[in-house]
């Protein structure tokens, strides 16, 4: 039977079809669907961990136990997993254990462009990169047959346009899997001395699974009009189709690492002029030049965004298309948070207290755009806390303030352990958790503080408040940000204090499906001066109209915190 | 039919730019072609602009459409219709919903919302269909049947068959809201 399946969801199907017991994840664009679609098997044991560390580490021990295991992240998730995964590369596998990652070429929604495939070389794991959506359903059963035919973790490499694309994909039946466990220490306690002839190992296995990329049907040649040769793998391989069709040669790569060499030079022995098309770094490029194999890579295609079909096809062909415009300014339409979002109000608070504020990744982080331009830096999850402390420790006692800002489900994920060691380390400085109760900008999933599993069962809940006085932190607080007043004289307070400080500014994301939200509001346009504060706050419903602001009524959800910005109470519930 | 053909789903973030880029799909994969959709999740969905692709033929490569390479572009809104022109064939059809929908460097000033965009977009050499999509979806129901509306009027534009059209409706769509976006459905097919 035939489906057509997002590549995400294709993978879970894989899976499925694989007789995978565990899947455990941390969401992140564009990885998310993976371990959604995987929860929608009653079959697969599914969870969200608080990071991806975690999650490689649940998939590591339940392979360990014989299990078909999995973990699903994004590009600089696997930042955070490398750690257990590296040593997973030495220990190898009981049940077979993929680890997928989606790698985000043009930055839709990142923090950064890196290539996993760099991850896949030094870890000297190997790496399935499928094409379209059918063979993320193939590489994926492939990916569990090759980890336990050559005893290690493999990665599949996904992409933005792979995971969030639809193609028809042909299913089939599950088939059950389970190994026994067995005492084995040396092969699973890594330390020094059975570290040594792993590493060995490591190496054979390498070589081994370069032979095997000689052969392997995933790796092929499709031979046309020879004087063009591209070589290729991944979705770039579907945009070299899509531009040069029959007038060139492919060897499209299934796995892109190890990469094979008799193969490469085989085909580069065929073909005239020979090219390399891939997204993000030079990883093929330099391994024919390695191998003296004569490409043209780089030079035509960069190493930033993704690579397209029209810049193949005029790179190579120097097809150049029509193309008609306006020709006239067209304003960008940058995303903004939604109306009514509790983190308006809190940011309008952080920009008002004048403190550099240290951000975090979340919808939160869309605040540093104008208008609200209430955010100094974003590096990574977990980075506020501990990036306000360094910050704090170099400004000094008298110098700029600075203010933490992080979300529930980031602090879960890494802004813990930061808080401790701010406040092991005698810190003075603000940290805001903003909590919305849910993981908002990857569409909603629950965490620690949100009181339920993936699977929507009940579960404990993280409770904040506890957890900060726990460690240590002299004064905790909660807000309601969407009291303007009440929650700038908050953070005011608790900078003043110069103490280690948590404030908690809690509302629940006006998304979910629980939150109640109240009728909109309007603007009395006679008492609208148009003095133009409330679009300081930056909200989609606050617009203008014939010189008055006035209040869209099919986005306001009646929030009010512009009502306490008016100075001319011109705001106000509709009669 | 040898050539692919190439439609572009755009708009804001929350218009449901993804249900008919899905139904489209469903509609062309039961028409026995290869299809391929591509869509935008992620941060862009918080009212930021939003694309999907949607390819069928024989069979379909990349993912994705390309500058000059649709033949229908769907606009949920005309901002981002005029930002998506330069991605249709000449002689391509554009099928927009009239509303206006401001974005924030409008909002706060920074920028001004181009006047007059369906006059200029019929001065080019393409075919312009323009409706008040959201006032037919709200007589059909629901401000958030825009969608399906615009869907109808593309349904007069390719060669599926009316019934395929209401039968993905019926798969795609949850049982309550079923009805209703059949009727928001009619309301554009009958344009």
């Amino acid at each position: 039977m035939q489906k057509l399946l997002l590549g995400n969801e294709a993978v879970a199907r894989g899976f499925y079809e694989a007789g995978v017991t565990v899947v455990s994840s941390y969401p992140g664009t564009p990885s998310t669907e993976i371990t959604q679609y995987s929860a929608l098997y009653d079959e697969i044991y599914t969870e969200w961990s608080p990071n991806e560390k975690v999650s490689a580490e649940v998939a590591i021990g339940a392979s360990i136990a014989g299990a078909r295991a999995a973990t699903a992240m994004k590009h600089v998730g696997l930042n955070v997993a490398s750690d257990p995964l590296y040593t997973a590369a030495y220990t190898g596998v009981n049940g077979g254990l993929v680890v997928c990652v989606a790698d985000d070429p043009g930055i839709h929604s990142s923090q950064n462009e890196q290539d996993s495939r760099g991850h896949a070389k030094t870890s000297k794991t190997p790496m399935l990169e499928p094409s379209d959506s059918s063979e993320c359903l193939s590489f994926t059963k492939l990916g569990f047959e090759l980890s336990e035919k050559f005893d290690t973790p493999v990665f599949i490499r996904l992409s933005t346009r792979i995971s969030h694309s639809r193609g028809l994909c042909d299913i089939s039946e599950r088939i059950e899997f389970k190994n026994e466990y067995k005492k084995n220490m040396p092969k699973f306690v890594a330390m020094p001395n059975t570290a040594r002839p792993r590493h060995e190992f490591v190496e054979q296995r390498m070589r081994e699974l370069t032979e095997w990329a000689e052969t392997c049907g995933i790796n092929r040649v499709e031979m046309n009009n020879a004087k063009i040769g591209v070589i290729t793998s991944g979705v770039a391989y579907q945009y070299a189709k899509e531009a040069l069709g029959e007038n060139a040669s492919y060897l499209k790569l299934g796995m892109v690492n190890p990469l094979p060499v008799r193969l490469i030079k085989d085909f580069a022995s065929k073909a005239d002029v020979l090219y390399v098309i891939e997204e993000l770094d030079d990883v093929i490029e330099t391994h024919c030049r390695k191998n003296g194999v004569e490409v043209i890579g780089k030079e035509l295609f960069s190493f930033c965004g993704e690579i397209r079909q029209d810049v193949i096809a005029d790179k190579i062909l120097n097809k150049k298309p029509e193309i008609m415009s306006l020709q006239e300014e067209i304003p960008a339409r940058p995303p903004v948070m939604c109306a009514g979002c509790s983190h308006r109000g809190l940011f309008w608070a952080l920009k008002k207290t004048g403190c550099v504020i240290s951000g975090d990744i979340g919808c939160y982080t869309l605040s540093a755009g104008p208008p609200l331009s209430a955010m100094d830096t974003c590096i990574c999850m977990g980075a506020s806390v501990s990036a306000a402390h360094g910050f704090h420790k170099a400004e000094g006692e008298n110098g700029k303030k600075v203010i933490g800002v992080i979300g529930d489900s980031t602090f879960a994920h890494s802004g813990i352990t930061g808080l401790i060691n701010a406040v092991y380390n005698g810190a003075g400085f603000v940290t805001v958790i903003a909590d919305n109760a849910t993981t908002g900008m990857t569409g909603h999933q629950d965490n620690p503080t949100t009181g339920k599993t993936l699977k929507k069962e009940a579960a404990p809940v993280l409770d904040l408040v506890a957890l900060c006085k726990s460690i240590g932190v002299p004064r905790v607080r909660v807000v309601d940000p969407n009291n303007l007043s009440a929650t700038l004289a908050a953070l005011k307070e608790e900078v003043e204090s110069g103490e280690t400080s948590v404030v908690i500014a809690r509302r629940p994301c006006v998304l979910l499906k629980d939150t109640v939200l109240g009728d909109s509001l309007m603007v009395d346009a006679e008492a609208c001066t148009f003095c133009k504060v409330c679009f300081q706050i930056g909200c989609p419903a606050i617009i203008s109209a014939d010189g008055k602001a006035v209040i869209d009524e099919n986005q306001c959800v009646g929030c009010g915190q512009c009502t306490g910005l008016c100075r001319f109470q011109a705001i106000k519930g509709r009669a | 039919m040898k050539e692919t053909k190439n439609i572009i789903i755009c708009g804001v973030g929350g218009q449901g730019t993804l249900l008919a880029s899905k139904l489209i799909g469903s509609v062309c994969q039961s028409g026995g072609y290869d299809v391929k959709l591509s869509e935008v999740h992620g941060m862009s969905q918080r009212g930021g602009s939003v694309v999907s692709y949607v390819r069928y033929g024989e069979s379909v490569a990349s993912p994705v459409v390309e500058v000059a390479e649709a033949d229908v572009i769907l606009a949920f809104e005309m901002l981002e219709a005029a930002r998506y022109l330069p991605y249709l064939k000449k002689g391509g059809l554009i099928i927009l919903n009239d509303q206006k929908i401001n974005p924030m460097p409008v909002i706060i000033g920074a920028a001004k919302y181009p006047e007059g965009i369906i006059e200029k977009l019929r001065d080019k050499p393409i075919d312009v269909i323009a409706v008040d999509a959201l006032k037919l979806a709200k007589e059909a129901g629901s401000a958030k049947s825009v969608n399906v509306v615009l869907i109808g009027i593309l349904a007069k534009h390719l060669e599926f068959k009316k019934n395929d059209w209401i039968k993905a409706i019926g798969e795609t769509v949850p049982e309550k809201f079923r009805e209703m976006n059949i009727k928001a459905f009619e309301s554009g097919f009958v344009l």
